[in-house]
């Protein structure tokens, strides 16, 4: 400490700094500091208004040959240039909708666990596990759905759909069909899997907040643990729920090397599940580096445009909703 | 008779109950069993193919022996360099939405749009790289391959270094305010000394986030069966090296795909978990 204040000392016994100077040059300091952050800030908003001139700009070719048909078209043929995006959004709807009919349930019964069965010892093990899986990396999820899951499906999983519903009216249609072990199915299973705990962890966290005095008068008139949670713990937390949920959707739907793998890549439509099929990233993961011609570059940068926009819509309205439901915790 | 009918509508609740905790256990065995069976499968294959060759030889053609050292330079180089062009952006983002502008109209849209970034489809991130760079400059590169893993990188910094500066109790700034210090120096020398810990989180986090993405470098680094560190060509990474190595026919270059599989995993994870450690340590003290 003496050290410093006799060197400071000696440095100002050579030229005394005027007060003024000093100030002066704190003061800009300052203010490049507040410029430099303010800017970088900014540079987050000029990112995204980049990314989304950049896929109108590069979709602009394929939208004005197609113009709005190139949404209501099935044809994709690279050969003779005709171009619609119906397969890929079909594909990308119906995966998504599977993962979220097994995720939601599934995903808000392990919160039920983690908040009011778990042992507290064990909450915090269990709880970091379910995080994991969101923590291994997409390609992971697709290499072993490709040699391990999908071999599984095709043997265990697909043949008795077939058989239990292959009679029964509307059903039947959804499970026609060989048993390829890559398709919707598949996908939209390693789907559920990947996006189970983004619904856990929001699900766990919303859940946690509800005020004890509340539970606790619910279990005061005699309710059974269920009765709490499905009269008093969800009706509260609903918009946080609703939030995770849409948070967990937005990531299935621009997913892409999970599904890419065990999607099979064919542009087609078809009712059943068990049919290989394609999704919007599936096909620009597996064509761009070989797309030829201006056009066929321009139609999957269209159908990146497509699945930009459906994802923003639903992470908007996610935050937007567990946006509200925090100001209401606090 | 009344006292029958509401000792069998609780016996109901009862049973009701307990078919829907069963559930409870049911759903968290499942979801824990799916873990359990992904990192089985992945440390049995990648296992049974790692041996030194595969840090020390260059990827080969099918049939032959060889390894995994380009794309895993090729890796790392890209790593580093968006963690470098990511870091101090996000960090500056961060610092201003806590501490310049906490109660801006700035900030809430930059949360906001923060927010949506951090999920969108990083394939998305990936064309928008493609026709931001790849495309004007006529040829792929690593460089491409960094800006794109770096702008995954961003959000998840501005996100982390704003939570944990709002952690920072305002006494401390207070105090230092009360001496003298301009803004600048409070920042830097005060709030950024408290959140350290955090912010790291927030950066190891990021590192782990990128090490396994795939979908962003296909069309901006592509791939490349050779030794390459030059930034201005195609460069390997290990997620691109998986997917062509997995898809392909050949089952040497599958092992390959398994054991690349076995790093990456054990490298994200092992990054989330010290992550973890490092932020509840800081969250306790």
């Amino acid at each position: 400490m003496t050290d410093i204040a006799l060197r400071d000392e000696m440095v100002s016994a050579a030229e005394p700094p005027s007060r003024a100077a000093v100030l002066k040059r704190l003061r800009l300091v300052d203010a490049v500091f507040h410029a430099l952050t303010r800017s970088a800030a900014m540079a987050v908003l000029v990112l995204l208004g980049g990314v989304i001139v950049a896929l109108i700009s590069g979709s602009l070719l394929a939208f004005e040959k197609f113009g709005f048909g190139f949404v209501t078209t099935e044809v994709w043929n690279p050969v003779t240039e005709q171009f619609g995006a119906v397969a890929p959004i079909y594909g990308t709807l119906v995966t998504s909708i599977i993962a979220m009919l097994i995720a939601v349930p599934v995903g808000l019964m392990i919160a039920l666990f983690l908040t009011e069965l778990c042992p507290p010892l064990l909450r915090r093990p269990i709880g970091i596990a379910i995080e994991l899986l969101a923590g291994i990396p997409s390609i992971i999820y697709g290499i072993w759905g490709l040699f391990v899951f999908a071999p599984f499906v095709q043997q265990y999983v697909q043949p008795p759909l077939i058989d239990a519903f292959g009679n029964v009216p509307i059903l039947s249609s959804l499970f026609a069909g060989p048993p390829y072990g890559i398709g919707m199915l598949t996908a939209g299973l390693i789907l559920a899997i990947m996006v189970l705990p983004f619904i856990t962890s929001i699900s766990r966290d919303v859940f946690d907040a509800v005020p004890p005095v509340l539970k606790e008068a619910a279990y005061g008139m005699g309710c059974t643990t269920w009765e709490v949670f499905r009269n008093v713990v969800l009706p509260y937390t609903r918009v946080g729920v609703i939030g995770g949920v849409m948070l967990g959707l937005g990531r299935a739907l621009g997913e892409t090397m999970a599904v890419t793998f065990v999607i099979g890549n064919a542009h087609r439509v078809s009712a059943s599940l068990l049919a290989p099929s394609t999704t919007i990233s599936a096909s620009i993961a597996n064509e761009f580096t070989e797309a030829v011609g201006d056009l066929y570059t321009s139609s999957l940068i269209a159908l990146g445009l497509i699945l930009f926009i459906i994802t923003f819509i639903v992470l908007a309205a996610a935050r937007y909703l567990l946006m509200r439901i925090e100001r209401r915790i606090g | 008779m009344a006292r029958a009918a509401s000792s069998s509508l609780y016996a109901r609740r009862r049973r009701r109950n307990s078919a829907m905790m069963g559930l409870g256990y049911l759903a968290t065995l499942f979801g824990l069993g799916w873990l359990v069976l992904i990192l089985s499968v992945l440390l049995w294959q990648g296992f049974s193919g790692l041996s030194l060759k595969v840090f020390t030889e260059m990827t080969p053609p099918p049939g032959s022996d060889g390894g995994l050292l380009n794309p895993i330079v090729g890796s790392l180089i890209m790593t580093v360099l968006a963690i470098a062009i990511g870091t101090p952006i996000g960090l500056m983002a961060g610092t201003y939405m806590a501490e310049y502008g906490r109660y801006a109209k700035l900030t809430s849209i930059v949360r906001f749009i923060n927010d949506i970034l951090l999920s969108a489809p990083s394939i998305v991130i990936g064309l928008f790289v493609y026709e931001v760079m790849v495309a004007p400059m006529g040829h792929f590169s690593g460089l491409a391959g960094a800006v794109a893993l770096a702008i995954i990188v961003i959000p998840v910094v501005v996100r982390t270094t704003e939570d944990m500066l709002l952690l920072v109790p305002n006494t401390l700034r207070e105090a230092a305010a009360a001496l003298g210090l301009p803004r600048a120096y409070i920042v830097r020398r005060i709030a950024y000394r408290a959140a350290r810990a955090g912010i790291i989180t927030g950066v190891l986090l990021a590192i782990a986030r990128i090490s396994g993405e795939t979908a962003p470098l296909l069309f901006t680094a592509l791939n490349n069966q050779f030794w390459s560190t030059n930034l201005n060509a195609p460069m390997p990474s290990l997620p691109a090296v998986i997917f062509q190595f997995a898809l392909s026919p050949y089952s040497d270059w599958q092992q390959l795909a398994w054991t690349g599989a076995l790093l990456i995993t054990v490298a994200v994870l092992a990054l989330s978990i010290i992550a973890r450690a490092l932020s509840s340590s800081s969250k306790s003290s």
